[in-house]
């Protein structure tokens, strides 16, 4: 639905990675540091070209490894700040996101899926699920992460992903896939200026007589303190769970629950008009943030329908987060293509009624 | 500037800087750090530049430095102080930045960063330890160490048919058009200090004119990793480090 704020909303045909740019700058971002990778490009040329005409900085890092770095002292530094990239690109950066995670700072960080392990394939993956959202690098920690499924939420969740992190003083990541970031769709982009900057009284801005020195660390070396700053992450994971967002479809008088998220979720909601169609009462629940994950939404679910089939463009990985929500109250299936391959909306069907099938014969 | 002060009829001459802070060093003995240091806040205290400087500490032994350092501080990763102080620079134009680097984390970790910050002409100043050591981790090769020296990964004497031969990193990044300032100085002697204090002063003095990196090597000590007191380590670095990384500026700003 086209949004209009004192008819100044235009609806445009962009891509996925340019909305998200338009975006950002539209939040005030006040610096954008990366480095180029298929399939997210166009976010970095987008910010070269548009920044020296607007408002911010940005910068064509030397790595991935410099990138989040340059994050990392420009958010301790109180700057409204992002980088992205895409899966090897973001491997490279666990290390700078894991040190931003524990010295507790606000940036965004948006990875553009490409299919893996290794240098992998430049088409859409969803094989980062488990690294975006059980921590990534070493240590206990999480990132806020939310998946777009259109590029409408490619622009829209760069807003959301912004607030949630300067909230919670935390990184938050934008787990889109190649496809979102390289198809074009209509969107309306989120009015520039809308989003208030919160006051930083912990920012590195040079020490004023009035108060003591901020130090951005994230070393504590008596083991008390470290547990401390642990028990205060984790504190802040748990006030994190209100901010669930999760998307149902058809699920009313849905026996079967179909759960994807992003690009898949897409396809998920075309299986479901395909196998109503057929008489197959399927409906689709798809998890907006991935963390937190819609845990209570998937188990109260699993109590109205006769079994889940999650989809996804990985090997299994949200999958065994469904598992655990569910508890073993109804049985979970999982479908997947891997590699950069897109599941068709007709082989999700297929699955379902093979699946309709089987268990009507094990139930005889 | 300052003034004077007496205490039971004498003038007091030598106090701490008030940058610094009321923690004592855990440095060791005869260590560099601690002069670097407090020579580094002197020149703060000084300039009256504490509100507008924001430091960057390393990983090693100086990975505390804001423990010390009365100013607002950001902890680096491994290698990545002058990205982080890159980062804080592009926020902050208007302040003083500076990073403080060891061998290890400023020519081999970092290396890539290193080289980079400079090309870009990063508007910061970047201070080097060079210690030729590991110290933190317990005395190992670095890529600074000397040819048959002996660390704890080098036991029989670094050899550059499978070690590779002492970096020069200092030389190297004088060839950048993006360094405006390059010295190398010690801290081993009074006036080694002295010097160390002046050029700090000046690379502080070129940051504000916004034209490119001021880099300072210090080629300094580590009694602990060298198994050897104080006084042997400074002797010690005058005959072997001195012939390698020999003191004085490299490279200085074009008259204009």
């Amino acid at each position: 639905m086209e949004q209009k704020t004192n008819g100044k909303r235009e609806a445009r045909l962009m891509k996925g990675n340019e909305a998200l740019a338009e975006a950002a700058i539209r939040a005030d971002i006040d610096a954008y540091f990366g480095y180029p990778i298929t399939p997210q490009s166009e976010i970095l040329e987008y910010f070269t070209a548009e920044m020296p005409k607007r408002h911010g900085i940005v910068l064509q890092a030397e790595s991935e490894v410099a990138a989040i770095n340059m994050v990392y002292g420009a958010a301790g530094a109180g700057g409204r700040v992002m980088t992205s990239s895409s899966s090897p690109g973001i491997s490279l950066m666990q290390e700078g996101i894991s040190y931003i995670a524990s010295a507790q700072l606000p940036c965004l960080i948006v990875n553009v899926n490409r299919g893996g392990p290794g240098l992998g394939t430049i088409q859409p993956s969803q094989g980062d699920y488990f690294q975006a959202t059980k921590g990534g690098g070493h240590g206990d920690y999480h990132l806020i992460v939310l998946a777009p499924a259109s590029v409408q939420e490619m622009a829209d969740f760069v807003f959301d992903a912004i607030r949630l992190a300067e909230k919670y003083r935390t990184p938050a990541m934008i787990l889109a896939d190649g496809a979102l970031g390289q198809m074009m769709e209509k969107v309306v982009l989120p009015e520039e200026g809308s989003l208030p900057k919160p006051e930083k009284p912990w920012a590195t801005v040079g020490k004023p007589a009035y108060r003591k020195r901020n130090i951005i660390t994230s070393l504590f070396i008596e083991p008390e303190k470290m547990e401390g700053i642990n028990f205060q992450l984790q504190d802040k994971y748990t006030a994190m769970q209100e901010e669930v967002r999760y998307e149902e479809i058809a699920l009313d008088d849905a026996e079967i629950a179909l759960v994807a998220f992003g690009l898949s979720a897409r396809v998920c909601q075309k299986a479901v008009d395909i196998a109503r169609e057929k008489g197959i009462r399927v409906g689709l629940l798809r998890p907006i943030t991935l963390y937190p994950f819609p845990k209570k939404a998937i188990s109260s679910l699993a109590d109205k329908v006769n079994f889940l089939l999650v989809v996804e463009m990985n090997a299994g990985q949200m999958v065994e987060d469904v598992e655990l929500a569910v508890n073993g109250k109804k049985p979970v299936y999982f479908k997947g293509r891997m590699g950069g391959m897109i599941p068709t909306p007709e082989e999700v069907v297929d699955r379902l009624e093979s699946l309709i099938e089987k268990l009507s014969i094990s139930e005889v | 500037m300052q003034e004077t002060i007496q205490i039971n009829g004498y003038e007091l001459v030598y106090k701490k800087p008030s940058t610094l802070t009321e923690k004592p060093f855990h440095y060791c003995p005869g260590c560099g750090h601690s002069v670097v240091h407090r020579v580094l806040m002197e020149v703060i205290e000084e300039m009256g530049i504490q509100e507008r400087t924001i430091g960057v500490a390393p990983v090693g032994c100086s990975v505390f430095a804001y423990d010390y350092m009365d100013i607002d501080m950001q902890e680096a990763a491994h290698g990545r102080a002058t990205a982080v102080a890159t980062g804080i620079k592009r926020i902050h134009p208007d302040k003083f930045v500076f990073s403080y680097q060891g061998d290890g984390d400023l020519a081999a970790i970092g290396t890539a960063e290193t080289i980079h910050a400079v090309n870009r002409g990063e508007n910061i100043l970047m201070i080097f330890i060079n210690n030729a050591i590991y110290g933190m981790t317990g005395g190992q090769m670095a890529p600074t160490t000397l040819l048959e020296q002996v660390t704890s990964t080098t036991p029989y004497g670094r050899k550059h048919e499978a070690m590779g031969y002492p970096l020069k990193i200092t030389d190297l990044l004088a060839n950048l058009p993006g360094a405006y300032f390059v010295t190398r100085q010690a801290v081993h002697s009074v006036n080694a200090v002295r010097k160390l204090k002046k050029a700090i002063e000046k690379s502080f003095e070129y940051q504000k004119l916004n034209r490119g990196t001021s880099f300072i090597e210090v080629v300094s000590n580590c009694p602990s990793g060298w198994k050897m007191t104080p006084v042997e380590s400074n002797k010690w670095l005058e005959e072997n480090m001195f012939p390698m990384y020999p003191l004085g500026d490299i490279k200085l700003p074009k008259e204009k």
